[in-house]
């Protein structure tokens, strides 16, 4: 029966059908995904609390009356209390407020990142792949020796450079990151592109524009979405990184990263200065990292172990 | 195989050649000059001093004359500290960091090949959830944290250790812990995963159906096999460890070259920052270069005629 429904449609009628099949096919693989996703306990219980975090990281700060810049030098370094429920910093600061708002900048630049990796990697991964050729050889050389600078140490000048800031830490991590998301879809394309269902949009003079994006791109979907979400604490990392050295978001903004580093000077006499943005970060990472591994199984079954 | 040495080597030519010009143009944007930092001085003693350093030539030549001094090992001279060269510098705190950095790699891949391993042979075994919890966890603590977290317990709290300090063998336990755990886990997903599939493969099978026993099978077959892609971490783990070390030395205080990086960070000292993250990147393609070799040395099946051997 199938057999024969395949072959009746003629070429004119093919242009119509191909499209809402090879729709559908992508969408059920997306469901497919979803439903293993949904019965792993592991990656469930890491998107609830990265839920929980972003939640917090947006109200955490206006469920208490103070802000993150006020110092309040008669109430300096003070325990975890109903007061202050994460303690104050050396200047008084709230560290309830100034834990969560350090959470918001690392979700921004997390996903800010991941963002705009995903755009630039996309665009030159999918030229790549599809042009192939000397194109290819010649994009894929200037990729390769980028990625072969060590990203850390070109992110660490371009802060030193330029003015420092969230912009210029988000800018300088989507300069160097968007080199394994242009593999991966290069990867992806280079291996759709000579499928049938592409010939059949090829040779009814489909452009390649829509190649990509109705075609090619949906099939390639799964990969793309595992390497968002593990560059997303990659980002997270090196914000809190570049913060510790004194490079990220200058103060009093605060960020978990010159948190953890301010909270060195009083570590035996104040834990919970350290406790909280340590905790937050770890629990952050562990979370993206999780929920990473989650949807690479569900997204690739033939990978799971 | 000739032929391909010189191909990875060029390559890895050409990616230093892009970070040293990299670094030289960024330094040329940043406004001022050295000599800003002193107060006062007179503008024929800045001319002189200028000239001296080869300032007042125009970029392209200065260009030419930084990239031949770099070849000569000659990196400069402190903007911070007049009397400091660059290479000096690097020479002087290069050792404790090179210690730390070889014991950290070394142990990375002992106890992350052996945990990878065990994981693999107890597979969905209780051992193999630990492990791998204990993995990911290692993958997801920053290093940095780490650092602070095992300075409190162990230094702090239990006094085993100094807080601080490089000075007696016992000065090594902490840093290379925290440098290590993180390539450990690393490792020992890659080798888990590796060792499965060779576990699972024909070939072990033959050797089982012959009658070899598990001892044989283990050292001569899985073993040799399953390590294998270890040897392509070799590259991002040495990366790992070198920016591990920049801020676990700074949390230890020992006084290596990532200490060195930060203080000219704080102070803002370029071409000391220039000088360190050059000497990073030539070890870390110096790693990438010896990585690409040792793979093909290592494992026959890879074609040396097909050049994109990723």
């Amino acid at each position: 029966m199938a057999a024969n429904e395949k072959k009746t449609p003629n070429p004119t009628t093919a242009d119509v059908t191909i499209d809402p099949t090879t729709q559908q096919k992508s969408m059920s693989l997306l469901q497919d995904a979803m439903y293993r996703l949904v019965r792993n306990p592991v990656a469930m219980i890491s998107l609830g609390v990265l839920l929980v975090i972003i939640i917090m990281a947006l109200a955490g700060p206006h469920m208490v009356p103070y802000n993150y810049y006020s110092n309040d030098l008669m109430n300096t370094n003070k325990p975890p209390s109903a007061e202050h429920w994460f303690g104050t910093d050396n200047l008084g600061r709230d560290m309830w407020v100034r834990t969560w708002s350090g959470a918001q900048i690392s979700l921004l630049v997390g996903f800010s990142a991941a963002l705009i990796d995903l755009i630039i990697g996309v665009i030159y991964g999918a030229i790549m792949g599809y042009k192939g050729g000397r194109t290819d050889e010649v994009m894929n050389k200037i990729s390769e020796i980028l990625y072969s600078i060590p990203y850390l140490l070109v992110v660490i000048l371009l802060l030193v450079v330029m003015e420092p800031g969230l912009k210029t830490i988000i800018f300088a991590l989507a300069v160097t990151g968007w080199i394994t998301m242009a593999w991966i879809v290069r990867g992806e394309i280079i291996q759709l592109k000579n499928r049938d269902f592409i010939l059949a949009a090829r040779s009814m003079g489909v452009g390649a524009g829509r190649q990509l994006f109705r075609h090619l791109l949906p099939n390639a979907l799964g990969p793309i979405i595992v390497t968002v979400t593990l560059s997303v604490p990659n980002a997270i990392f090196a914000e809190a990184f570049l913060s510790f050295l004194g490079l990220g978001v200058q103060a009093p903004i605060s960020s978990l990263g010159s948190m953890i580093n301010d909270a060195l000077q009083g570590w035996n006499l104040y834990p919970w200065r350290m406790w909280f943005p340590a905790g937050l970060i770890c629990l952050t990472m562990l979370a993206f990292n999780l929920l990473g591994d989650g949807l690479r199984d569900a997204l690739d079954p033939k990978l799971k172990k | 195989m000739a032929r391909y040495i010189a191909s990875k080597f060029f390559f890895t030519l050409v990616s230093l050649f892009v970070l040293i010009s990299l670094t030289f143009f960024l330094m040329k944007i940043i406004p001022g000059d050295p000599f800003m930092s002193e107060k006062a001085i007179q503008p024929q003693i800045k001319a002189r001093l200028m000239a001296q350093y080869g300032l007042d030539q125009p970029i392209p030549v200065q260009y030419v004359r930084y990239l031949g001094n770099i070849i000569q090992g000659d990196l400069g001279v402190s903007m911070r500290y007049q009397n400091q060269d660059v290479t000096g510098r690097i020479a002087q705190t290069f050792q404790p960091s090179l210690q730390i950095g070889i014991f950290a790699i070394i142990i990375s891949i002992i106890v992350g090949i052996v945990l990878g391993m065990i994981a693999a042979l107890y597979h969905r075994k209780l051992i193999d959830h630990i492990a791998m919890v204990l993995a990911i966890i290692g993958i997801a603590v920053p290093s940095f944290v780490l650092a602070t977290l095992i300075q409190y317990v162990f230094a702090l709290k239990l006094g085993w250790f100094d807080v601080m300090g490089f000075s007696k063998p016992s000065d090594f336990v902490l840093p290379v812990v925290a440098l290590a755990v993180q390539p450990i886990a690393f490792i020992a997903r890659l080798t888990r995963s590796s060792m499965l599939e060779v576990l699972n493969s024909e070939y072990i099978k033959t050797a089982k159906a012959k009658g070899l026993n598990g001892f044989t099978i283990m050292t001569r077959h899985v073993l040799r096999n399953g390590v294998l892609p270890v040897v392509t971490y070799v590259g991002p783990m040495t990366a790992n460890v070198i920016t591990g070390s920049v801020v676990i030395e700074q949390i230890f205080g020992i006084g290596g070259i990532g200490k060195v990086f930060v203080e000219s960070i704080t102070n803002r000292d370029y071409t000391m920052i220039m000088g360190v993250t050059i000497f990073y990147g030539v070890i870390l393609m110096l790693a990438r270069f010896v990585t690409d070799i040792l793979y093909v040395l290592v494992d026959p099946r890879i074609k040396l005629t097909g050049k994109k051997g990723a």
